[in-house]
């Protein structure tokens, strides 16, 4: 009898367990995958914060690195004086995402490169034109025939134990990063790093590859210290990736590392460029449930958060306590869209395909699901990248009657039934998808699923006719566009979530995405990409619902705030405290 | 020596069938590993199951597990390498903390308003009790946790809303106990109305029924003083189901501390096996599961042994509860 009890209560407490779990599943996996940037605008605003950020930009540059060719030279003055009045203080910033570790060359995600970009340096850092500026290297060149790259370091970069940081620690990155990291379009083609003189690493490639300036930036390649990883282990399981040893390249170092919980920054005295960083000490606030954060925000206890939910983002706006910008995080270019499983039945007609995206209401999805805070983006590359073709054909627009017709040439004018899991965060776009498309007779049986794993393997796996997801450009369209289209990147079951999903393949266009994979002249890649959005949205593999903007909101004594087209994934050793 | 025996084989099932479970649900550590990554490599997920033995039969698996945990090795997290024990144990103080202080504010102050509805069940008081008891219970915490902290932590600012200490925290022992203390109310309070609801409910049934039987009316008629009549021997054996409830609600306790933990960043147990379960982390999930099986059992033992305190006519032999 008291056995029985017994084995009842702990079947209580399993059950217990698995349903909580199940039941808030859907909230939580939502930051996983969008990392708290589900809701955001850039729309109509987007050019007009490109102008302005020009200005804080300049002197933002200006007064980093006082020997840098590129600066002005009356800015260094300025920035000796106003330095000791801006230096000093502790920023507290709450951060929802989870991390693994802080080695970001074997572990790509906005988790680590958050503060992994505070405690490791790249070789470059970008502007808001999306052009490279010195960092690490203080100047850099890319030969004639596109096959080398130059990085001149500085001679005065220290890592955090005091070891000078010499090109073959970035041969060493760059090198660990083509080996391990899941971004392998990065640095494929790299054959070798040269590091004969230790100021200069001489990086050739097989095939002129642009994408590589951009997994230069701060987030994709971290330069981590040869000296204490090259001992033979295993690098996504090295002890040295996390914790309060570890030894960066960056403006702050880790005091404190408890990675559900806190980590502890503090300013590192001896960072290259000098009398920066400005903060004393950055506290990340680990929190697993974004309201925490947001109540923490009003609450006082946080001077910064990461996007919040739209009507979160509404309610600051109203608050004159807090500074709301829709800015920063540009080149992340999440675009929020529907992958149509191309091996289905139905969805195997591109007229299928095509009506369904006629039947969907774009911009009343952006109005009213994301409480108008998403922009138009009619590709697969965002909407603010030199190469987004905005005059493609496309099907951002409301035409049931067209759809119908469309549905009605291939005898499919009686409707039919598509399967869409779906996770607790994404009902309300799944519930929309489906009352817009039973106006042309197609029935959506949402399926709800408890939480991400899940849904990502069943969505990876090809068991689903259409999905709601996000998918990020991270910069460089090599980098985060080409898989979502390329026919080699249709991956078997299990399959693997946010590859080419839609199981697409069109040969011409995985040609086009060749062509500008391999070529540094920016106009032959605007060409070649202009054509490859053409030729995919005729085929309308995917149907793109916008572009969420994202926001920074914070107290008005952060000053000069990460908004650059990284965001927080980008170095905050200009970021200071007004009034500290 | 047979409960313990009893005890160790139910320890077992538990780790069998909560092996099974997380077995059969869909994704894997894998699959959570390449989302976060946000593109990954069909290699990449083969190497990485490959690494933490994903991929062998689910036999295998079981039995390496089951045989490790016998060496008392609980494995490491998938998702960030740490040993599972120490990762447990970090947080095993901040739950242990969360839940003494929420049933312990729910026991007392339950008790408490039982009794004193008991005494005149029919008073508008009781039935206020009654129904403040019922709307407790009925809110999910996750709810009122959030209630409380608009309300209480922001539009007051009195309550910090997250973790166990102020960021950056520094200063003395008794500094520190009172930024703990300051930290701990509101999500103590959060789990224990779930808890407060019950036991009121409880003891004031179970009052009602003790104050009405033979031996109040005679300790009445002795002239005892009401205080005496109520305490002395009312609530001693009043007390014994609240008791009993107490014990076995350690569990649920713990189950409870899933939510309120999410809700205010409470650095717990609770914690660890929501992020776990999301992340597939099966090692770090059966581990706090493991631990969740051993206090129940634990718990189960204590409340049997407290019968004997609150009355000392019942003995834990086997005998009287068998």
């Amino acid at each position: 009898m008291k056995r029985m009890q017994s084995l009842q209560k702990l079947l209580a407490l399993l059950l217990a367990f698995a349903l909580l779990a199940a039941a808030c599943g859907g909230s939580d996996d939502d930051d996983g995958v969008a990392a708290g940037g589900d809701d955001t605008d850039q729309a109509d605003e987007a050019p007009a914060d490109g102008a302005e950020d020009e200005a804080p930009a300049d002197d933002a540059e200006d007064e980093a690195p006082a020997d840098d060719a590129e600066d002005e030279a009356p800015a260094d003055d300025e920035a000796m004086t106003d330095e000791d009045e801006r230096a000093g203080g502790t920023l507290t910033f709450a951060f929802v995402s989870a991390l693994r570790h802080l080695n970001g060359t074997v572990q790509s995600g906005y988790a680590t490169a958050v503060p992994g970009t505070q405690v490791n340096a790249s070789p470059l850092l970008f502007d808001e034109n999306y052009q490279p500026q010195p960092y690490l290297a203080e100047s850099w060149d890319v030969s004639d025939d596109g096959l080398t790259v130059t990085l001149n370091l500085r001679d005065n970069a220290l890592f955090h134990d005091g070891v000078p940081i010499t090109s073959e620690d970035v041969a060493f990155s760059i090198l660990t990063s083509q080996a391990n990291h899941p971004f392998k379009a990065m640095f494929a083609p790299v054959v070798s790093v040269d590091s004969s003189d230790p100021l200069v690493a001489v990086i050739s490639l097989s095939e002129p590859h642009p994408a590589i300036l951009m997994a230069m930036s701060p987030g994709l390649l971290p330069i981590i210290p040869k000296h204490i990883f090259d001992d033979g282990q295993d690098m996504k399981e090295h002890p040295r990736n996390s914790g309060d040893d570890f030894i960066g390249s960056g403006p702050f170092r880790v005091v404190e590392y408890d990675p559900s919980e806190v980590i502890r920054l503090e300013k590192f005295d001896d960072f290259f460029l000098e009398g920066y960083p400005l903060l004393d000490e950055i506290i990340i606030d680990i929190v697993p449930d974004p309201n925490t954060a947001i109540l923490g925000l009003e609450n006082g206890d946080y001077d910064m958060i990461t996007s919040p939910n739209a009507a979160a983002t509404q309610q600051f706006e109203e608050d004159d306590r807090f500074v709301v910008e829709a800015k920063g995080h540009e080149a992340i270019g999440q675009i929020d869209w529907l992958f149509l499983n191309t091996r289905s039945d139905v969805l195997s007609t591109v007229e299928a395909r095509q009506a369904i995206s006629l039947a969907i209401d774009q911009q009343g999805w952006r109005d009213i699901v994301q409480l108008g805070r998403s922009s138009a983006n009619v590709t697969g590359i965002q909407n603010a990248s030199p190469f987004y073709n905005a005059d493609a054909t496309n099907y951002d627009r409301l035409a049931p009657d067209e759809a119908t017709a469309l549905l009605e040439s291939v005898g499919l004018g009686d409707g039919f039934e598509l399967d869409m899991p779906a996770t607790a965060a994404m009902l309300p776009t799944a519930e929309f998808i489906q009352q817009d498309l039973s106006a042309i007779g197609v029935t959506v049986n949402i399926r709800q699923v408890p939480d991400f794993p899940t849904w990502a393997a069943a969505v990876a796996g090809g068991t689903y006719d259409i999905t709601y997801t996000q998918v990020w450009n991270w910069g460089d369209p090599v980098i985060g566009v080409h898989r979502s289209y390329d026919c080699e990147n249709r991956i078997e079951p299990p399959g693997v979530i946010w590859s080419n999903n839609a199981w697409y393949c069109n040969e011409e266009v995985d040609a086009l995405l060749d062509t500008a994979a391999a070529t540094f002249d920016n106009d032959a890649r605007q060409a070649a990409y202009f054509e490859a959005s053409e030729l995919i949205n005729q085929d309308a593999p995917i149907v793109y619902l916008g572009k969420p903007d994202w926001y920074q909101i914070r107290k008005p004594r952060v000053q000069n705030p990460p908004t650059g087209i990284w965001g927080f994934m980008s170095p905050w050793h200009e970021v200071w405290l007004d009034g500290e | 020596m047979a409960r313990i025996a009893q005890a160790l084989g139910l320890i077992l099932a538990v780790i069998v069938l909560n092996f099974t479970l997380i077995h059969v649900a869909p994704g894997d550590a894998a699959d959570v590993i390449a989302g976060d990554q946000s593109a990954s490599s069909p290699e990449e997920l083969a190497e990485i199951r490959a690494r933490y033995g994903l991929d062998d039969p689910f036999v295998v698996q079981l039995g390496n597990y089951v045989g490790d945990v016998v060496q008392g090795d609980l494995g490491e997290s998938i998702w960030d390498g740490q040993s599972v024990t120490s990762l447990i144990f970090d947080r095993l103080g901040a739950t242990a903390l969360l839940a003494f202080s929420a049933l312990a504010f729910a026991f007392v102050v339950g008790v408490s308003i039982g009794t004193i509805a008991a005494r005149k069940p029919t008073s508008l008081l009781s039935q206020l009790i009654t129904v403040l008891a019922l709307v407790g219970f009925a809110m999910p915490a996750f709810w009122s946790g959030l209630l409380l902290l608009i309300f209480v932590a922001v539009k007051v600012d009195f309550f910090p809303v997250s973790g166990n200490h102020d960021l950056g925290f520094e200063g003395n022992w008794f500094e520190s106990l009172l930024d703990l203390g300051q930290h701990l109310i509101l999500p103590a309070l959060t789990l224990g109305f779930i808890f407060l609801a019950q036991y009121s409910r409880l003891s004031r049934a179970s009052m009602l029924e003790v104050l009405e039987s033979d031996y109040v009316r005679t300790a009445r008629a002795k002239g005892l003083s009401e205080r005496s009549v109520v305490f002395k021997h009312g609530l001693r054996n009043g007390l014994i189901p609240v008791v009993t409830i107490l014990g076995l609600q350690f569990g649920t306790a713990l189950s409870g501390a899933i939510l309120v933990e999410t809700v205010f960043a409470w650095p717990g147990i609770g914690r660890l096996a929501f992020d776990a379960l999301l992340r597939r982390d099966a090692p770090v999930l059966l581990g706090v599961l493991l631990l969740a099986s051993v206090v129940v059992i634990v718990a189960n033992l204590l409340t049997d042994l407290t019968y004997r305190l609150i009355d000392p006519r019942i003995r834990v032999t086997g005998g009287v509860n068998a």
